[in-house]
């Protein structure tokens, strides 16, 4: 678990950070999101030292970082920036290698492992291990940078704007390998973005920044239904709140007991697509089914539609 | 496209102007024959010099090589006749040298003349296109430089020049030769040597604290614009002064002439390349990856060495070349107070009127300045190509 204890920076006479208290849950994705200038990357780079607090303590499982030289600290962090930041003169391998070689890995475990997070971000090692990165595509750059990351098994992964650079369809798929890795190895990821849908899409706690200060920091739900403040509700869109608080629930959690005609909806699918399918099809309900095949009910417009609004 | 070209062949531009000059060579003297080293001369013609069958052979190798400029587009055949070419002009004046000097006659000067030196520039340019075009890879290139040393070195080791004014000269000084060569290689490198130690912690504090960057860029550029012979002038009050005050300076070698000043005028003028080039190279390397490292967690002395210094080696490397080439011609000043090397054969046969003299020292430099140019480049070259 991740504390953030009353953090501030100032540059100057000028607040950058002003006070913010926040607790991350283990295991967990966290977005912090606010416009350019919110302080929200300033925040993240504290949380490695980066940036060195003006007061206030950041504690990782109950250890103050400041207790500890930086560089060794950030060590046991992962940290992913926009633009990958990939070495150009050291090949893939190399590249994912930097962490584990820091910590004086022997040869054949770091090999071992490269070869492992290669596979899991679908870079084939025999093909990709020793090409430089200007060799490789957006796509697989990202890849590799969130790869060279995760070398050292960190428990925490701090990302800012990691998707930054990547055109929207190469974007979707990052962000749902990232969901992927993140159940995979359980590590907790704290990531920084301007995007609401991204914030949406990946995280379980949204904390919504600006000018310095922390507004509301809740699960995206409560965002929508319950904004603390008008900028929180500015950030998450009013013209399609609705569909955006559908899309937060699947249709596995809105089924209800009962039978209905047609194909199945699939159980993971959100609420918002499962609302369309069924106005194209132009039905009252449909059945939802799990991928392995079980029923779990059946969904109707007028459950999908009274979860679209709040409380 | 192909068969259009076989049909209607192009002139070849570069050999037009090749032949040109090649053409206007033969009317000027090919060697000038000196009753001794300072009185002038009578020009001669290569058809004077040589036994006709000669001249003629020599003339028509030259045709052949000219034809070949103006027609031949691949590049490793101009290559091939460029070199032809510097054979056939070489071996001529050398033969020439020995058909004129009497048996035994150590006074007559057998001096190159212009029509030799518009020839030689010719097919040199050729050549040099030629490798141009060919694009060869370094390694190539310092294996090319290497072989024509070796030949040279060879030609002259086996006396084939020894009856040309030069080598005269040469025999003469011989002993000196060796000495001031030495002393100007060491002064370009020593000075180069000194200045890398001090420019590059400079350079890397003048990346890290902008504020300083301005006044140390300024201050070097002001020492820059200065001309050699001033600064050696400007030098020479302190340097005596100092070796007036600390008779240990004295005794080190440190007076107001000599080699101290003209190090230290050489060290001066060194810095602000690889200051520049060091700030300008780091500047250069990607923010995203220094921000990546020092999130990885390496110190900051780690950053600098595997990740930035690395990345800006090219651009440094490349303030070293040019530091280096103009070390090597700078030196030739360093005579004038004393500073030894080869300019001491230049400002000698300048007083003289002996210009076989001022050659002495003046083809050395320039072999010297072109070779260090052709490996620094390479040099350069290899490392873009390892990091992209």
């Amino acid at each position: 678990m991740i504390s953030v204890d009353n953090l501030s920076k100032q540059y100057g006479a000028t607040p950058v950070v002003d006070r913010v208290s926040m607790s991350i849950e283990r295991n967990s994705i966290t977005v912090i999101v606010g416009t350019s200038g919110s302080g929200k990357s300033t925040l993240l780079r504290m949380i490695n030292r980066l940036v060195e607090p003006t007061s206030g303590r950041v504690l990782i499982d109950g250890n103050d970082t400041a207790a500890e030289p930086p560089h060794l600290l950030r060590r046991r962090i992962g940290y992913v920036i926009q633009g990958h930041g990939l070495f150009p003169h050291r090949t893939v391998a190399e590249n994912i290698a930097t962490v584990p070689r820091l910590l004086g890995w022997e040869a054949a475990r770091i090999r071992a492992r490269v070869d492992e997070l290669l596979q899991v971000f679908q870079l084939e090692p025999a093909e990709f291990a020793g090409k430089f990165p200007h060799q490789l595509s957006g796509g697989q750059q990202q890849r590799v940078g969130v790869a060279r990351a995760l070398a050292a098994e960190p428990a925490v992964l701090l990302m800012d704007e990691p998707f930054g650079a990547l055109d929207p369809i190469i974007r979707a798929k990052a962000q749902e390998d990232l969901l992927d890795i993140q159940r995979r190895f359980g590590t907790t990821i704290v990531l920084v973005t301007h995007d609401m849908d991204e914030a949406f899409r990946l995280g379980q706690r949204v904390a919504v920044m600006s000018h310095g200060c922390m507004l509301q920091y809740d699960r995206p739900a409560v965002l929508l239904t319950r904004p603390a403040d008008p900028f929180v509700s500015r950030m998450t869109g009013i013209a399609d709140r609705a569909m955006r608080l559908l899309s937060l629930t699947t249709a596995g959690e809105a089924a209800v007991p009962g039978s209905a005609d047609g194909p199945a909806i699939p159980a993971s699918a959100s609420l918002r697509d499962a609302l369309s399918e069924l106005v194209w099809r132009g039905v009252e309900s449909a059945p939802v089914m799990q991928r392995d095949g079980t029923s779990c009910g059946r969904l109707t417009v007028a459950t999908i539609l009274a979860r679209g609004r709040p409380g | 496209m192909a068969s259009g070209t076989a049909r209607r062949p192009r002139i070849d531009r570069l050999g037009a102007l090749v032949t040109a000059f090649g053409a206007m060579a033969l009317w000027l003297p090919f060697v000038i024959c000196k009753p001794n080293r300072i009185l002038p001369g009578d020009p001669r013609s290569l058809l004077e010099v040589l036994p006709p069958a000669a001249a003629f052979g020599c003339y028509a190798g030259l045709l052949l090589v000219a034809l070949a400029a103006l027609t031949v587009s691949n590049a490793r055949l101009r290559l091939a006749a460029a070199l032809f070419g510097v054979i056939v002009v070489t071996m001529a004046v050398a033969a020439a040298g020995n058909l004129l000097t009497p048996a035994g006659n150590k006074v007559v000067r057998i001096a190159p003349g212009s029509g030799f030196w518009v020839l030689l520039g010719a097919v040199g340019l050729m050549a040099t296109d030629a490798i141009t075009r060919l694009r060869p890879r370094p390694a190539v290139r310092v294996l090319l430089l290497a072989l024509f040393a070796a030949v040279a070195a060879l030609a002259l080791a086996h006396g084939t020049f020894d009856n040309l004014s030069v080598m005269r000269e040469y025999a003469v000084n011989a002993g000196r030769f060796a000495h001031e060569a030495r002393r100007h290689v060491w002064l370009a490198l020593g000075s180069l040597a000194a200045a890398v130690i001090v420019a590059l912690p400079l350079g890397i504090l003048c990346h890290r604290v902008p504020r300083l960057r301005g006044a140390v860029l300024g201050a070097l550029n002001v020492i820059q614009t200065i001309p050699a012979i001033a600064l050696f002038g400007i030098l020479m009050a302190p340097l005596g002064a100092l070796a007036a005050a600390v008779p240990l300076a004295a005794q080190l070698g440190i007076r107001g002439i000599g080699a101290a000043p003209a190090a230290l005028a050489l060290f001066l003028y060194s810095l602000l390349p690889v200051v520049a080039n060091t700030v300008t190279g780091l500047k250069r390397v990607s923010p995203a990856a220094v921000e990546a490292a020092r999130g990885m967690g390496m110190t900051s002395w780690q950053v600098l060495t595997g990740v930035e210094l690395i990345l800006a080696l090219p651009v440094i490397v490349t303030g070293i070349r040019i530091v280096l080439v103009q070390n090597i011609g700078l030196v030739t000043i360093a005579a004038l107070i004393g500073g030894g090397g080869l300019g001491v054969f230049v400002f000698q046969g300048i007083g003289q009127t002996a210009i076989d003299l001022v050659l002495l020292g003046a083809i050395p430099t320039v072999a010297l300045a072109f070779s260090a140019a052709v490996l620094l480049d390479a040099l350069v070259e290899t490392m873009d190509r390892a990091r992209q």
